[in-house]
């Protein structure tokens, strides 16, 4: 059930944005780093996706570039969903922050860094949120052991 | 198998008889009374809270036992019940109220996140509490049934009318 935004969505942001497909109803763009920061800033300026809903990450171990950043934004105008996916590799996994542009941004993206790794430039506020001070690592990239913990209390013997 | 028979031994004919005495041991009489009044410090954290509010409200109502006043200081306590999934973050909170509690305290691992880390075995979740703190009683289940905590504390009252209680002394 496309909606009608999603025609002038293809239409503008095509293909400055990359491709676009439509997945599960939502229009779903794979697009470079470089083009994040705009796409969001027309996203809520020109076509009122006004919402941002979450960014995670997906770690493709194996491949190049190893991480996918997926944005996802909601339009209260419109009560559709659009996701952003970008790309970048294991040596520089950052992408620009998007606390410019919606102050929530901040807390999910200091928990993306927590589970994934990933930075944020111009988030100068990514102190663990999640997980605690002294932790090693990222717990949901792949080549994160599944059993590791790290224990702040020492076990009694 | 909870309870001690204590004999009651009339008085001897001809003395007044209104009058009775009965025998026992000094452990076994603290232990009668500090057995009836478990107070407990609930210390939740996850679903399982859900199974705590109904063992304790009427129907199950663990007020039988001598342990439905919850107190919300750890030094007004004597049992504290872990009840839910802690973290590996939560741990040194876990640590420092049982750490806060005067003696003579007992601790209850309430549903299998408590005892052994449930189905948790991962970066986050501490693989049982006694990993860190001695625990007294373990509950499984997830959640436990009522009638399993209520068990849970009749045995924990069990050990505690059978323990010996460090308060009797040669002067007691």
């Amino acid at each position: 059930m496309a909606s009608p935004v999603f025609a002038s969505l293809q239409e503008r942001l095509v293909p400055a944005a990359g491709p676009a497909v439509l997945s599960h109803g939502l229009l779903a763009f794979t697009l470079a780093p470089a083009e994040l920061l705009p796409t969001a800033q027309r996203l809520k300026t020109e076509f009122g996706f006004d919402v941002f809903l979450d960014v995670t990450a997906v770690d493709w171990l194996g491949q190049a570039p190893r991480f996918e950043v997926v944005h996802h934004f909601y339009s209260t105008a419109h009560k559709v969903r659009v996701r952003l996916k970008t790309r970048v590799g294991a040596d520089d996994p950052s992408v620009d922050s998007l606390v410019p542009l919606y102050g929530s941004a901040a807390f999910m993206e200091r928990e993306c860094h927590d589970m994934y790794g990933i930075g944020f430039r111009g988030n100068d506020d990514l102190r663990p949120i999640l997980l605690y001070e002294g932790f090693v690592g990222h717990p949901l990239r792949k080549d994160y052991p599944k059993t590791q913990e790290q224990p702040l209390v020492p076990y009694r013997s | 198998m909870y309870a001690r028979t204590i004999p009651i031994v009339p008085a001897a004919k001809g003395k007044d008889a209104s009058f009775e005495y009965l025998t026992t041991r000094k452990d076994e009489l603290i232990g009668w009374a500090r057995k009836f009044s478990i107070f407990p410090y609930p210390f939740v954290t996850a679903c399982c809270a859900m199974e705590f509010m109904a063992v304790s409200a009427s129907p199950y109502d663990t007020d039988r036992f001598g342990a439905a006043l919850p107190r919300f200081s750890p030094r007004q306590a004597d049992l504290l019940m872990v009840v839910g999934t802690v973290t590996h973050k939560q741990a040194p909170v876990l640590l420092k109220v049982y750490e806060q509690m005067c003696e003579p305290k007992w601790v209850m691992a309430f549903g299998v996140c408590a005892t052994s880390g449930g189905f948790y075995q991962n970066y986050a979740a501490l693989p049982g509490i006694d990993k860190i703190i001695p625990v007294d009683i373990y509950i499984p289940g997830c959640p436990p049934r009522p009638e399993m905590v209520i068990d849970g504390i009749m045995q924990l009252q069990d050990q505690i009318a059978r323990a010996s209680h460090p308060i009797v002394t040669g002067k007691f």
